[in-house]
């Protein structure tokens, strides 16, 4: 028996994303936020979260995505970096989902531009591919450009 | 090492660090008494103790140093030697060595490979006086103090001083972000005060240098201390601190959400929770402060260390150890207050020759003063040394072309003399080991103002310097002025604010000018300019037409600037809350906080935003500026004016030294008393002087109604005119006689013919009561 990780996955456009449990803090509703002049358009604004003060960014922008066309709001799925939490806003929230290592595999290079140095891995389920989300380099979006910027 | 009980070293890595600690004070203290036999058998016994364990620790180094250190200190306490500069420069040098053995200990859990043969041999030498004198010129190249580990380098926090809160041990390692051999800091430990502990006693020990005659009490006190304090870790303070911060935001909330209960009992409930909450908020700050004499403890040794160095004779004098400032900011202090001391030594204290030849004791004197004033802590640090020579300031400025020739003529002494914070500005003739590379007084002034703070420097030619540092008591929580742009709220720092100016009515379209398309305010005479902020941010106006402009009067960096928002809103306590990384690239927001309600507002930095708008741009530019306002403000003629109108037409003027206060009062305040017209100000019945009436204008009379508030020796009178017009500095050139009584006469101010007021004879004249108050208090005096 191979083993299994638990990720919390939740869809992005069409997409089928998934992020290890142990990263998320929590998933909330869609919180009124305020705005960050200047930020990158990826930061969509500030949320209070208990107190505590949490940037949310686009995941849509961060990977590339067009823009929503329906009304929908995005969820928040909280996100533990060494910098705080940080909020990931995402279309639809989905399962908690075990999945076995047999059926993982290398992201192909053929993934397009942006997405691809965010995608460690792919899970190949049933009628579906989840995606493994780099939390850490969908985080990493400083230096006032939409860009990433990594050290 | 490894076979060591770790509890056991990390003990012996505390102790030794507050008894070392302790050494180096005993030490200074030590060369100003050489025989004090208490001092010296302390110092024996704490090295005793060091050598003793470090043996039974099986650290080799350590012991055979502290052996050799601990034979010379015994022919000391005996009496067979006499305490010397050389010895004791050797004996701390040791003290060095062992405090880089401990932390090589603590870090690599080896002694490191450090050669100490040198130094060993020294100490060997000291301690026979005959081998001494034959290698008195091997002695003489023997390496200073500062070879092993400079003095200015933090080395470790300083045990108690003389205050009920004190950072004592940090424990295992001394927390400065300067101190090169210890990368690795354990929780730092504060010790607090048990709650009955209070002021009453004195914490020992007491800095030497404040205290140099504090025997054996010290010994007394010190069971006191440890009585009612408990150390307590500094990431818990932290923590709490968060949690109060927290508290406050609730309380906001809780209040905001109040004043639309109606129920009086659960109203006041939440009095008694506010009041709580800011009494809690209060004590626990309470716990995050410290004396600053935990920082200067360090400087007795500094100066010594320094002076001997330069071949000077320098006296240190502290005033004010006690005043208590935030952790977090007595850290980010402690590395410029050293700069500024290092200076003062170095540059500042000429050589006992040169101070005989000037008719000054041979020994120089420093003294640091710190106080409370108005909310935030004043430092000063003086020296009766050389001063800074503004001519040789203002040649230097031209050399390195900070400064035009033109400007150089024209900027004035105090000014020249705060040029030294230019980056690379050094005056020294040579650089020495010490100071003088031109860097410096530029990164103490960028230091001190990251933290809110401001750095001013005086001088005297021949007679001496004083630096002046200002800064906040706390940076957690901190008063704010809330403003609204683009719809959102925005916090601005109370510090950086300097006043509001709000214009409406003709006014918005009148007051704004510009000079090549940059938007400026004529403030009091002088051209404000303006930055606004929703353009400045990128965002979309809420309104596009404004019956009224705010401007928010800023101070950045010795600018002052207007910023236009769309309102203001309030002031308010705020907590601020560091931004995430990917915001770390905006350098126009100091944090975020949580509003009452709630929601997040960004707090501005306001010297980011001023670079950003490019008002405070190059360093060159500023100097300029500062050269340019103080100018202004030079002109020793000119005079600070109120501007009034009445009726239609009527353009006055007073001076502003005689106006206590502006007020309005409607209409229906108005009250009579003895045929005369009254309002009750301030719990007292102030008589009211039309003026329009007095000085025969035609007024239609405002509601509300302005008043100037005159008062002289006690009594005051209130001035009714049509309208405040403005407040102008302006130098009075020419003045046409008066053409009626209550008239000085008339002067061009503003480009307009404007009649000053006297306003002596006008009030005596419409209340001749107020002249005998007057007359009767002046024979008095």
């Amino acid at each position: 028996m191979a083993a299994t990780h638990q990720f919390c996955t939740f869809l992005v456009e069409d997409r089928f994303f998934g992020v290890e449990v142990e990263k998320v803090q929590e998933v909330i509703r869609y919180q009124p936020m305020t705005r960050v002049p200047l930020a990158p358009p990826v930061v969509r604004g500030l949320i209070n979260l208990r107190g505590q003060i949490v940037t949310a960014l686009d995941l849509r922008r961060r990977l590339g995505l067009p823009e929503p066309s329906g009304e929908r709001l995005p969820t928040n799925v909280v996100v533990r970096s060494d910098d705080g939490a940080v909020s990931l806003l995402v279309d639809e929230i989905g399962d908690v989902l075990e999945v076995s290592e047999d059926c993982r595999e290398r992201p192909p290079d053929t993934i397009d531009g942006l997405a691809r140095e965010l995608i460690l891995g792919v899970y190949k389920l049933e009628g579906r591919l989840l995606l493994i989300l780099d939390t850490e380099r969908a985080l990493n979006v400083g230096g006032g450009f939409g860009h990433e910027a990594r050290d | 090492m490894t076979e060591i009980d770790v509890e056991i070293v990390n003990e012996f890595l505390v102790e030794s660090h507050e008894n070392l600690d302790q050494l180096d004070r005993d030490f200074v203290e030590l060369e100003k008494d050489p025989r004090n036999r208490e001092m010296l058998a302390r110092i024996f016994r704490t090295i005793h103790t060091i050598k003793g364990t470090s043996g039974f620790l099986g650290l080799g180094k350590l012991e055979k140093l502290t052996h050799v250190g601990e034979s010379l200190l015994s022919r000391l306490r005996d009496g067979a030697l006499l305490l010397d500069p050389d010895i004791t420069t050797a004996l701390l040098q040791m003290v060095d060595v062992v405090r880089q053995i401990l932390a090589n200990i603590e870090q690599i859990q080896a002694e490191g490979d450090g050669d100490y043969t040198d130094l060993i041999a020294t100490l060997t030498r000291l301690q026979d006086p005959a081998a001494r004198a034959a290698a008195a010129t091997t002695a003489a190249s023997a390496p200073p103090p500062m070879a092993v580990a400079p003095p200015d380098l933090p080395t470790a926090p300083e045990p108690p001083a003389a205050a009920p809160v004190a950072v004592t041990a940090a424990t295992e390692a001394p927390p400065p972000p300067a101190a090169p051999v210890r990368p690795t800091t354990p929780p730092l430990t504060l010790v607090v005060p048990a709650p009955a502990a209070s002021t009453a006693q004195t914490p020992p020990p007491a800095p030497a240098a404040a205290a140099p005659t504090d025997g054996g009490e010290t010994k007394a006190a010190a069971h006191g201390v440890s009585d009612s304090s408990i150390r307590v870790d500094v990431g818990l303070l932290d923590k709490l601190m968060n949690l109060v911060g927290e508290l406050v935001l609730a309380r906001n909330q809780v209040l905001q959400f109040t004043s639309t209960q109606q129920d009086s009992s659960f109203v006041a409930t939440t009095q008694r929770l506010n009041l709580i909450t800011t009494e809690l908020q209060e004590s626990v700050m309470k716990t995050r402060m410290q004396p600053i004499g935990n920082v200067w403890s360090k400087f007795p040794r500094v100066v010594r260390d320094l002076s001997v160095m330069c071949g000077k004779k320098v006296r240190i004098e502290m005033e004010g150890q006690d005043t208590e400032i935030d952790k977090t900011i007595l850290e980010a202090i402690k590395d410029p207050l050293t700069h500024v001391v290092r200076n003062s030594i170095d540059h500042g204290i000429e050589d006992p020759a040169r101070r005989a030849g000037a008719g000054k004791p041979a020994e120089g004197v420093l003294f640091m003063r710190a106080f409370h004033e108005g909310g935030q802590v004043i430092i000063e640090i003086s020296d009766d040394g050389g001063g800074i020579d503004p001519e040789k300031i203002r040649s230097k400025a031209l050399a390195r072309g900070l400064l035009t020739a033109e400007q150089a003529g024209r900027i004035g002494d105090r000014e020249a003399v705060n040029l030294v914070f230019l980056p690379g500005f050094s005056t020294a003739e040579k650089v020495t080991n010490v100071s003088g590379r031109g860097v410096g007084m530029d990164v103490v002034r960028t230091n001190i103002e990251k933290i809110g703070g401001t750095v001013d420097i005086q001088s005297k030619h021949g007679e001496g310097t004083t630096i002046r540092i200002k800064i906040p008591l706390t940076l957690a929580i901190i008063p704010a002025l809330v403003v609204t742009a683009g719809g959102d709220r925005y916090a601005i720092p109370q510090v950086s604010l300097v006043e509001l100016v709000r214009l409406d009515g003709d006014q918005v379209a009148k007051g704004i000018e510009h000079i090549h398309g940059a938007p400026v305010y004529r403030l009091r005479g002088s051209l404000l300019p303006l930055i606004d902020l929703e353009k400045e941010l990128a965002i979309e106006r809420a309104q596009t037409v404004r019956d009224a402009v705010n401007i928010v009067v800023l101070q950045a960096d010795d600018r002052t600037f207007g910023l236009v928002v769309e309102s203001i809103n309030d002031t308010e306590e705020i907590v601020v809350k560091p931004l995430g990384k990917q915001l770390k690239g905006i350098n126009c927001f100091a944090g975020a906080t949580i509003m009452g309600d709630g929601t997040v507002a960004l707090i501005l930095d306001v010297l980011g935003i001023a670079q950003r708008a490019q008002v405070v741009t190059e360093v060159k530019d500023r100097a300029l500026g500062e050269a340019n306002a103080v100018h202004a403000t030079r002109d020793d003629d000119a005079q600070t004016l109120l501007l009034l109108g009445l009726g239609d037409t009527g353009r006055m003027a007073v001076p502003l030294s005689q106006v206590a206060r502006l007020e309005e009062f409607p209409v229906s305040a108005v009250e009579r008393a003895g045929g005369a017209e009254v309002v009750q100000y301030r719990g007292e019945i102030l008589p009211l002087i039309r003026l329009a009436d007095h000085l025969a204008y035609s007024s239609a009379g405002a509601d509300p109604m302005q008043v100037v508030v005159y008062t002289e020796a006690g009594r005051s009178v209130g001035l009714v005119v049509d309208r405040i017009l403005d407040i102008v500095e302006e130098r009075i050139a020419s003045m046409r006689a008066a053409s009626r009584p209550g008239l000085l006469g008339s002067a061009v101010i503003q480009n307009k013919v404007t009649d000053l007021i006297d306003v002596g004879s006008v009030v005596r004249s419409a209340d001749p009561s107020f002249l005998e108050e007057h007359t009767r208090h002046a024979e008095a005096a």
